[in-house]
């Protein structure tokens, strides 16, 4: 798995040069960190790349980390799959809180149409491009975005919890 | 009727015991309040709003092992419009709120509400920011039945509640400040 990573990571800096800002293998899975910017040309090289073609989008989701430096407090993470050559991969990009855009991909996968609603929907990553940014599982009002780890993982309207009960 | 027959009868089919009142050749006089509560709760027609796994038990409860036509309620409506009871079982998300009310106000009074299972009753072990916290947040419940899930004999313990209640209504309830008041507690008109 080495090797996969090194020269696929090889080729993607050959192209984006800068633009690739890491790259690593987390267990056996190659992953690349990318300014956002980027993501929709480096998707479209990969879905015609001469070693493996990722031509399948399996998930973008979001993943908050509120201790990051600033600007890379949102990361989206997108996770691709050759499946002839039964390979994947995974693709990071990072963006600010105060200005939560990345650039939408629904251009060449119509996949991520509904996951980047869904990630809009939990973490407010607006997706610069895509046709219908509206929720998706969550109510319409619903006036927050609850993946962001800001809030409680409780109910915050229950008021009949005694904490003793719970062993806090 | 012949002792033969009225002997089958008493000790093989269970027919619900006339109310209290006053009988003499040719007449029988009792309140009516009686006699519609007592038509009412032996025919309650539920609807099943199921949603999770609550709803499988509720499966069980109306098959043949624990059948809960023996009790009345043979009759499932699945229409809103035609239905006594509203039995709410399973997880109600904050999204399916406003569905749940919706039934709840399409049916015809008077009804009645169950909430079957510790999700509908407060949330149960779904605390979160996606789950109804207990589904008494937006329509008034008669009965809740604790559970996770609930056996077929608690559920049927909780219609036989329902209809205990049923049976004592008065007939005038329905008019009442009192339950106009708890309507528009949960902004009914
Ligand atoms: S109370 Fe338990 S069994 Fe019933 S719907 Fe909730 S989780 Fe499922």
């Amino acid at each position: 798995m080495e090797n996969v990573t090194e020269s696929i990571g090889k080729a993607l800096h050959d192209k984006f040069g800068d633009a690739l800002v890491k790259q690593e293998l987390i267990v056996d899975f190659p992953t690349f960190t990318f300014k956002k910017e980027s993501i929709l040309d480096v998707l479209t090289f990969l879905y015609d790349f001469e070693i493996y073609k990722f031509q399948f989008l399996t998930s973008i989701c979001g993943v908050h980390y509120p201790d990051n430096v600033k600007e890379e407090e949102f990361c989206v993470v997108y996770q691709l799959n050759d499946m002839v050559k039964n390979q994947r991969i995974r693709l990071k990009v990072y963006t600010s809180e105060a200005k939560i855009q990345v650039p939408s991909v629904t251009s060449l996968f119509s996949t991520a149409n509904w996951l980047e609603r869904e990630t809009y929907d939990f973490f407010g990553i607006e997706f610069i491009g895509h046709p219908n940014l509206t929720k998706i599982l969550n109510m319409d009002d619903q006036p927050y975005f609850p993946l962001r780890k800001q809030y409680q993982l409780e109910d915050e309207t229950r008021d009949d919890k005694d904490d003793s009960k719970f062993g806090r | 009727m012949s002792t033969e027959n009225k002997d089958i009868i008493e000790s093989k089919v269970n027919i619900t015991k006339a109310p209290e009142g006053i009988e003499g050749a040719g007449f029988f006089a009792t309140s009516l309040d009686q006699v519609v509560g007592l038509a009412r709760k032996n025919s309650l027609w539920p609807l099943p709003f199921a949603t999770s796994c609550c709803g499988i038990e509720f499966m069980a409860t109306m098959a043949s092992h624990y059948d809960l036509g023996r009790f009345g309620s043979e009759r499932l409506s699945f229409s809103p419009r035609q239905a006594d009871l509203l039995m709410v079982m399973g997880t109600i998300s904050k999204k399916l709120a406003p569905v749940v009310k919706q039934v709840y106000l399409q049916m015809a009074e008077p009804r009645w509400v169950l909430a079957m299972g510790a999700c509908a009753s407060s949330g149960g072990i779904f605390d979160t920011y996606s789950v109804l916290q207990g589904i008494d947040r937006i329509i008034p419940v008669d009965v809740y039945v604790p559970g996770c899930p609930p056996r077929p004999e608690q559920v049927i313990d909780g219609i036989l509640k329902v209809q205990e209640l049923v049976g004592k209504e008065s007939l005038r309830r329905r008019s009442s400040p009192e339950y106009k008041e708890l309507l528009a507690s949960y902004g009914i008109e």
